[in-house]
């Protein structure tokens, strides 16, 4: 039996503006199976965005869903979580919109382990705006503000998570879509900042420009790129060359800031 | 309109002469039923530095908020007197410490000097509390709130710990800023 | 029983004030001279279970703000220039989306970091054009410390009722200066609450404007699903580029402001019935324009002060009339001419409007007023 998207997906509001081959759509249904799984009742669930083709997933989705400012979705998040710890806080966005102009949003964020989830699309660019290089284009690739291609260095996504202090931080791919749902649900189930890094691929922006000739081939190398993080342990350096690691990178157990702030209460009431 | 009554309290960040300004209002609104407005100046220095705190007391509501003409100035620091000591009325007053104000502002007002760093370093032991002493002499001084509300505002500011303390320093400078006046 | 009484900051009053309409969360960025605002809110909201957060950045704290909103909370700010300047976006996020929250801007000399510790008043016109597009702007601009209290609770009462952001500039002289301030009894002040949607969550649309120009706001958790975006939308909440959707939303957000003047307009007047020169003065500077109109009926000099409480929406129709009565209209800020340019427009040359700027970090005093006054008669 076909699973039931229909009913996570708001009336009308299909077709989304996303294009042929674009992954975004893959990672919208992994995000309904892991709901699904942990049974998150939509009343009580916000999914926040900023701008850009990743950040318009909420609107198709039948939840309390806000679409913000480019780069503020992680802050506008943070006060929904803050001032309603009790519902389910949901974040998407793409590399540029969290990293580049979000990006010190997204660093605090992981640094108070505030408990919401993260689903950060990765796909090597800026496709709404038409194809500029964000800070995860790789270097000396093509995009259409780097004509000579990409001077700049980029940054590991999943690492900044770790290191600014995200409890759960995990990658995928938009090919190894039944591992998407399956690391969503364990970020939703982490009590604490859970990163989700999930590389995507934007045919018409990125593709085109870097002599990719089909959304297959993007695919590929989406799926050759990825090695999972048990058999990486198993391969020596020289074979990890140009790959990306897949699965739960990081998983620890340490203060929640709701519920930190919860103490705060407590110690303000004098309890 | 109601008369204005303008004290000046200046000397170096952190001396605590912000705290004797709002202590003076407290006294004067809160407890003596007045009209009264605290405001200050201050560098971004949050120790040394210049810095002044004036408080202005009326029977009627207060409209322009700082110093117009300054019936009580005092000048804790060198910096301060330089910077502050002026805008006195004529016949006006001017504490000075004696200790660390050599050059003395000219104008046409009372000069009056006390040791108030010494006063509260050696006669009671903690230098930390010459704003509550200097705050005592103003009030002897100047008479702007009668001494029971100048020490029962002085009170209510300080923990437990510390009311004695202050009650020694507020009564050592009120008494001095008499013997001063004669 | 005697009134609860204290010798109050105006950057404390406001967070009293800020408690008392209900504000249940603050997020904020530290920044000279309203940091206290944030310092006192940090004590008191936990204590009646409401949040402080203190986010990474300006443009963060504003974000938070909307985001708890959402949810239904009283949601608070404080600021001052550059964090203002650093807000706008999403100052224009709140207005377009008609998010209620409060925005507290203690005004400094500017531009850029300008004068932190010194006084202002030249955010006024930034309240009502800061952020880009068109929008309504309501901006309050207390005069003492007692007026910060409740202006601050009026601010919340107009952001919930009108389903929008609302402003509060003071200038750093009352920011930091100390005054007696009154606090009221619960049930003294009129404390307002968004309209809650009275449909089910099926039918809701969060900007259905068939009941009324300010739609009913649901809150997140509440069992209402629905879509809040930054985008121009249809009543349902998506987005929509049809041209007479869009028009008509963008009027009537406007209009919810323009036609309910009368509600939201606030000023005080001193000796103008007679008065042959007004002086048009908010903020700090009108304590130094009372003052010199004081002084000035001393001399027999027929002087009067007007003194918006209410700053956007303009006083049109009151200064309008003053400037038919009066000789002269004299305008004093902290700024080298903002509001006197909307004296001007309005004035429409049926007298002499004059401006006195100060931007040096000094108040504008009386006697400066007092002399300008008769400079121009």
């Amino acid at each position: 039996m076909a699973y039931d998207y229909d009913s996570s997906i708001r009336p009308g509001k299909l077709p989304h503006i996303w294009c042929p081959g674009c992954g975004h759509g893959i990672v919208m249904k992994g995000l309904i199976r892991a709901m699904d799984t942990c049974e998150l009742d939509r009343k009580n669930t916000a999914i926040v965005s900023g701008i850009g083709c990743a950040s318009r997933l909420p609107g198709y989705l039948d939840a309390c869903t806000l679409h913000t400012a480019h780069g503020r979705a992680a802050a506008f998040a943070t006060g929904v979580k803050m001032a309603k710890p009790e519902m389910d806080v949901i974040v998407c966005g793409g590399d540029g919109d969290g990293t580049a102009i979000g990006g010190n949003h997204f660093i605090h964020a992981c640094r108070r382990n505030i408990n919401m989830t993260y689903v950060l699309m990765n796909n090597f660019i800026y496709g709404m705006t038409g194809g500029q290089f964000s800070p995860c284009t790789p270097t000396g690739d093509k995009a259409s503000t780097t004509p000579y291609g990409n001077p700049d260095p980029i940054f590991d996504i999943s690492k900044l998570a770790i290191g600014a202090g995200a409890s759960f931080v995990a990658r995928t791919t938009a090919f190894h879509a039944t591992q998407i749902d399956k690391l969503i649900a364990e970020g939703i189930k982490h009590k604490g900042m859970a990163v989700i890094e999930i590389l995507d691929d934007c045919p018409t922006t990125y593709g085109r420009r870097n002599k990719f000739r089909s959304v297959v081939e993007m695919m590929e190398r989406l799926k050759d790129m990825a090695v999972p993080v048990a058999a990486a342990a198993k391969l020596p350096a020289e074979k990890l060359e140009g790959k990306i690691l897949t699965g739960i990178l990081h998983q620890e157990d340490k203060p929640e800031y709701t519920a930190q702030y919860a103490e705060v209460i407590k110690k303000a009431q004098g309890a | 309109m109601a008369e204005r009554y303008e004290i000046r309290f200046s000397g170096a960040g952190g001396q605590g002469l912000i705290t004797a300004g709002i202590i003076l209002a407290e006294a004067a609104t809160i407890i003596e039923g007045k009209h009264a407005v605290q405001s200050q100046s201050y560098g971004p220095e949050a120790r040394g530095g210049a810095s002044k705190s004036e408080v202005i007391i009326s029977d009627g509501p207060i409209d322009y908020p700082k110093a117009t003409v300054v019936d009580a100035c005092l000048a804790m620091t060198q910096e301060a007197a330089d910077k502050y000591a002026n805008g006195i009325k004529e016949g006006g007053l001017l504490l000075l410490d004696e200790d660390f104000v050599q050059r003395t502002p000219e104008g046409n007002f009372k000069v009056l000097r006390l040791p108030i760093m010494r006063l509260a370093k050696e006669d009671i032991g903690r230098e930390i509390v010459a704003n509550v002493v200097a705050l005592g002499a103003m009030i002897a001084l100047t008479d702007a709130v009668s001494r029971e509300a100048g020490e029962k505002a002085v009170l209510a500011k300080v923990p437990e710990a510390f009311k004695e303390l202050n009650q020694k320093a507020f009564s050592l400078g009120f008494d001095k800023g008499k013997e001063a006046m004669n | 029983m005697a009134k609860k009484v204290a010798l109050l900051q105006g950057n404390d009053a406001c967070a009293q004030g800020a408690v008392y309409a209900g504000c249940t969360f603050f997020g904020g960025y530290p920044i000279t001279p309203s940091t206290e605002v944030a310092e006192v809110l940090s004590g008191e909201l936990p204590k009646v279970g409401g949040k402080f957060i203190q986010m990474e950045d300006e443009i963060a704290a504003m974000a938070s703000v909307i985001g708890a909103s959402l949810t239904g909370a009283k949601a608070l700010t404080a600021t001052s220039g550059p964090g203002v300047s650093l807000k706008q976006e999403l100052i224009g996020y709140a207005c377009i989306a008609e998010t209620p929250c409060v925005i507290i801007n203690v005004m400094r000399g500017g531009p850029s970091t300008g004068m932190p510790t010194g006084p202002g008043q030249s955010d006024v016109m930034q309240a009502k054009w800061g952020t880009h597009g068109d929008h309504a702007a309501i901006a309050l601009v207390p005069a003492s410390c007692q007026e910060i209290y409740e202006e601050t609770i009026r601010a919340f009462n107009l952001a919930e009722k009108y389903r929008m952001p609302v402003q509060v500039l003071y200038d750093e002289i009352v920011g930091h200066m100390r005054e007696r301030v009154e606090f009221a009894e619960p049930g003294e002040l009129e404390v307002i609450d968004r309209e809650a949607p009275s449909v089910s969550p099926e039918e809701y649309k969060p900007y259905d404007d068939t009941k009324g120009q300010i739609p009913p706001l649901a809150s997140y958790g509440s069992g209402y699903k629905f879509h809040v975006t930054g985008l121009n939308k249809a009543a349902d909440g998506f987005p929509t580029t049809k041209a007479e959707l869009v028009d008509a939303e963008e009027r009537r957000q406007i209009d919810k402001v323009d036609d309910n003047v009368a509600d939201i307009e606030k000023f005080e007047t001193y000796m103008t019935e007679d008065a042959e020169v007004i002086i048009w003065a908010y903020g700090s500077t009108s304590r130094s324009a009372r003052y010199a109109v004081n002084d000035l009926r001393k001399e027999g000099i027929k002087a009067g002060l007007f003194r918006p409480i209410t700053l956007w929406p303009f006083p049109e129709k009151q200064t309008a009339e003053l400037a038919k009565q009066a000789k002269a209209i004299i305008v004093p800020e902290l700024n080298l001419g903002q509001m006197v340019i909307e004296v001007e427009r309005v004035a429409k040359g049926d007298c002499k409007v004059a401006a006195i700027g100060r931007v040096d970090g000094e108040p504008i005093n009386p006697g400066q007023i007092a002399g300008k006054v008769k400079e121009v008669l």
